[in-house]
């Protein structure tokens, strides 16, 4: 099945962006047939050169050849000639056209669209590889992992012939996971050839036949997956060795510091996103939440950050100093504050609601701190102190303090974030798929903090994506599905199947199924 | 499967961050590329002598002191509306009702002038002017910014409607204050006793309109730089999202700079009619609200930076004037020469920000 031949070779690739070098003269070869995974820590230039190949970047040296004949591509349009089709990170589908619709959009036709030709090629597309996915549905009525399929099935229609996923799985359950790396295996026996980009090393051991590591923009090697490990792929992929393991402390003297009951959000257009939820949050301990992407994760930190309107329910803050309760429900940022609820929040949008992008570093630690004084001006220099130990302390690689924060990686971005929320003296710590697209060594650094905090007494509430890092890094793991509690496990011996199924019905439903 | 493209002949990158006096280098070469251009142009269109041009087009702004002087008036006008524009396109609110803030504030100082000519002293009258014109700008802002905050109603349609009632107010006063009679004017207020004029300083008529936008300028360049207030302002105009993050009450904010914007605008109407016309009519803000909008913009709401925009644009409308009447030109031969020097100096703008890329080739400036 692995033929030796390459049917798409990149030599030399370049591409600058400003003083930044995304790929350093990166040769790939790409075999016919076989499922590659493209693996690197963030900024390692692994999107930037699977944009090249699909045309949404143009490469400032190097050349490209497919199936032997050197090629130009300038466009999508030119990638989708040569059979080259990309799924990136973030759906690119109109919410309010139907899945044939958005499938061929863009594409050129003669005279009347006939949608039900198209949602027969849909089908039978499909059929052959076992996807689940009615043509004539609306994109806003659709799971993520289902617009997912949207965006496969919509490269495949266009007979693309080799096709790169970019990040796939970041949005997915441990099942939907499952179901998508069967999809792939089926297309693999029907001779697509696969690219996937990830930084998940299971994922890679799992799916791929050869494994391709990226290092700060250039090649770092080429492995057949089943003769290596995951030791030597993080080495390769870090450029030193790291240790794998997250540490979990005991909790330290937990008791009740934020307990939520009974919360009801309803969202504007009367849909309901939490229903009924109670949970007790306690000192130096990290209570895990875990569920799909949409179940009510967001809405739940929201209103406890004083950002969310709700229906009803309470939040009571526990001083830990007096043991005073304090009831903070519908209360807005400021007034929290006001109370002497130190509260901090990471919240998932980092540079849209946690920071501003165009804004320095300095200006960024001001934010929380801006209003201190009596002055009508504004104090400069504590936050800019602040700003230099942090980036000193979280090692935030930043050419100086005057940078727009939006020019810095996602990694030092969220070193940033992070610094500056733990540097208030929380005593209640909120985050947001921390860890979200950083890689390894940023990760653990994210790790380190969060379990630092909770040795300081810090009642830590830690929303996360990835199962895995939930199952060894918190306390106690929350599962939330569709807006409701479906439970709360130890995260010491939890198993993982179970959690996950939790996640996608809750307990009492399992008759149902 | 199409083999034949070839690689695109001319690619568009962003640049990283340049040098200031490179940036400052690229704009003066569109400058010297736009006298260049305008110099083909007037040649091969109406054969003059382009320098005698460009000189004519000095000696319209600076040829007399009482020219010179006419340049600072309008200049400190244009700058002051500039300035008052300012915190509201910062915080992303699109404030293109200046004109209307702008004759609300004449409309008020005008009243004064009139019910209370004779029963003031002048510097009475000045502040009384001063105040209640920016209390009427106030309120035009306040009313678009209102409806923002409690209905999300878009700012750019009602503040451009708001020019509409505030200039059908204007008509309206204007035949209430007729004079003389069937003049379908006000005519000069208080043209014998001078009540509520701006007075005449070291000799100069517009010395204290000067002086007032100079102080407003600085004034707006430490409010928006360092208050509480102006960071507030940046924030918002940012990141709604980010602002609420943080417990600010965007609402409150949005009010309360549009009130602050249309205040000065409305200001500018004080300096308009007691410091320059001496009169009120639908034409007192004349365009220069609009105009106001590319000072503000092009100087990124520097406050000092907005000085050299409004000269560059009271330099050329002042200048096409002059050349127009001293060549016999038509109007539209002058506009022309200043559309294309202004292109040039605004497309520099771009060169500061992106490259281009030729095939084959280096990157280019």
């Amino acid at each position: 099945m692995q033929g030796s031949k390459a049917s798409v070779c990149m030599r030399d690739i370049t591409k600058t962006f400003g003083s930044v070098v995304a790929n350093d003269r990166v040769c790939l070869d790409i075999n016919k047939g076989e499922i590659l995974a493209l693996l690197g820590e963030n900024g390692s230039g692994k999107t930037t050169l699977m944009n090249i190949l699909s045309g949404i970047y143009f490469p400032d040296a190097g050349s490209i050849s497919v199936d032997g004949h050197e090629v130009t591509i300038r466009s999508p349009k030119d990638a989708f000639d040569l059979g080259i089709g990309m799924i990136h990170q973030h759906f690119k589908l109109v919410d309010v056209l139907t899945v044939a619709e958005n499938i061929i959009l863009g594409m050129p036709g003669k005279g009347k669209l006939d949608l039900k030709a198209v949602g027969e090629k849909v089908r039978a597309i499909c059929q052959a590889y076992g996807f689940v996915l009615d043509p004539e549905k609306k994109i806003y009525d659709l799971s993520v992992s289902q617009k997912q399929t949207v965006e496969i099935v919509k490269v495949l229609y266009r007979g693309a012939e080799i096709l790169i996923l970019d990040e796939p799985t970041a949005v997915l359950t441990p099942q939907e996971t499952e179901k998508l790396f069967n999809i792939l295996r089926n297309m693999r026996k029907a001779g697509k050839t696969i690219v996937i980009i990830t930084h998940k090393l299971h994922e890679v051991e799992e799916i791929s036949d050869r494994v391709v590591v990226l290092h700060r923009g250039k090649f770092v090697g080429s492995l057949v997956t089943r003769d290596t490990n995951a030791a030597e792929m993080t080495n390769m992929m870090v450029g030193r060795s790291v240790s794998l393991n997250i540490k979990r402390p005991d909790p330290v003297d937990p008791k009740p510091r934020l307990m939520v009951k009974n919360l009801t959000v309803t969202d504007k257009d009367g849909i309901t996103k939490l229903s009924d939820v109670s949970f007790t949050a306690n000192s130096g301990e990290i209570l895990g939440i875990a569920g799909i992407s949409g179940c009510g994760q967001k809405e739940l930190l929201e209103s406890i950050a004083g950002l969310q309107v709700y229906e009803s329910g309470s939040i009571i803050y526990i001083d830990p100093e007096s043991g005073e309760e304090v009831p903070f429900a519908g209360k807005d940022p400021r007034e929290i504050l006001a109370l002497g609820v130190m509260l901090s929040f990471v919240p998932e949008d980092r540079l849209g609601m946690g920071l501003v992008g165009n804004m320095d570093l300095t200006n960024n630690m001001m934010l929380r701190s801006f209003r201190k004084g009596k002055s009508v001006f504004t104090d400069r220099k504590t936050p800019q102190q602040l700003a230099g130990n942090v980036v000193k302390k979280l090692e935030v690689t930043t050419p100086n303090l005057t940078i727009p924060v939006r020019r810095l990686s996602g990694g030092n971005v969220q070193k940033v974030l992070v610094g500056r929320e733990i540097s208030s003296a929380p005593t209640v710590l909120m985050t947001a798929y921390a860890v979200r697209g950083l890689d390894i060594n940023s990760s653990y650094t994210i790790y380190d903090l969060v379990n630092q905090q909770k040795q300081n007494g810090v009642a830590v509430i830690f929303v996360g994506e990835d199962l895995d890092v939930l199952l060894e890094l918190c306390d106690r793991i929350l599962v939330l599905c569709g807006g409701k509690v479906s439970g709360i496990v130890p995260g010491r011996g939890a198993d993982k199947n179970e959690v996950g199924l939790m996640m996608t019905r809750l307990k009492g439903d399992k008759d149902n199924e | 499967m199409n083999k034949s493209h070839n690689t695109p002949f001319l690619r568009i990158a962003k640049r990283d961050s340049i040098k200031w006096w490179h940036g400052w280098l690229i704009r003066l070469a569109g400058l010297f590329l736009a006298l260049v251009v305008s110099a083909i142009v007037i040649y091969a269109i109406v054969k003059l002598n382009p320098v005698k041009v460009y000189a004519a087009m000095f000696e319209g702004n600076f040829g007399t002191s009482r020219r010179l002087w006419v340049t600072m008036r309008d200049l400190v006008m244009l700058l002051c509306i500039g300035l008052g524009l300012a915190p509201a396109f910062k915080m992303r609110f699109w404030n293109i009702g200046a004109e209307g803030q702008i004759l609300v504030g004449g409309i008020a100082t005008a009243a004064v002038m009139i019910y209370f000519g004779s029963s003031m002293p002048t510097w009475l009258l000045l502040i009384v002017c001063f105040i209640v014109s920016c209390i009427a700008g106030a309120i035009w802002g306040f009313i678009p910014a209102i409806f923002k905050a409690r209905y999300g109603t878009n700012e750019t349609l009602f503040t451009l409607m708001m020019n509409y009632v505030a200039i059908q107010l204007t008509s309206y006063f204007v035949a209430i204050w007729e004079n003389p009679f069937g003049s379908n004017t006000v005519g000069i207020i208080n043209q014998q006793t001078q009540a509520g004029w701006f007075p005449t300083m070291l000799g100069q008529k517009y010395l204290l309109n000067i002086i007032i936008v100079l102080a407003l300028t600085v004034g707006m360049y430490v409010y928006l730089r360092y208050s509480k207030q102006g960071y507030e302002i940046a924030v918002v105009g940012e990141s709604n999202r980010t602002a609420r993050y943080i417990g600010i009450n965007v609402n409150r904010v949005i009010v309360r700079t549009m009130m602050i914007s249309g205040a000065i605008c409305g200001m500018a109407g004080y300096i308009a009619v007691a410091g320059a016309s001496h009169t009120i009519s639908t034409s007192t803000a004349g365009g220069s609200g609009f105009t106001a909008i590319i000072v503000a913009w092009l100087a990124k709401f520097n406050a000092f930076m907005m000085i050299l925009v409004a000269a560059l644009l009271v330099f050329l409308e002042k200048g096409a004037i002059q050349i127009a009447s001293q060549y016999n030109l038509n109007d539209f031969a002058s506009k022309m020469i200043v559309g294309i020097i202004l292109f040039f100096i605004l497309g520099s703008e771009f060169f500061t920000q992106y490259r281009l890329i030729f095939r084959h080739s280096r990157e280019v400036k």
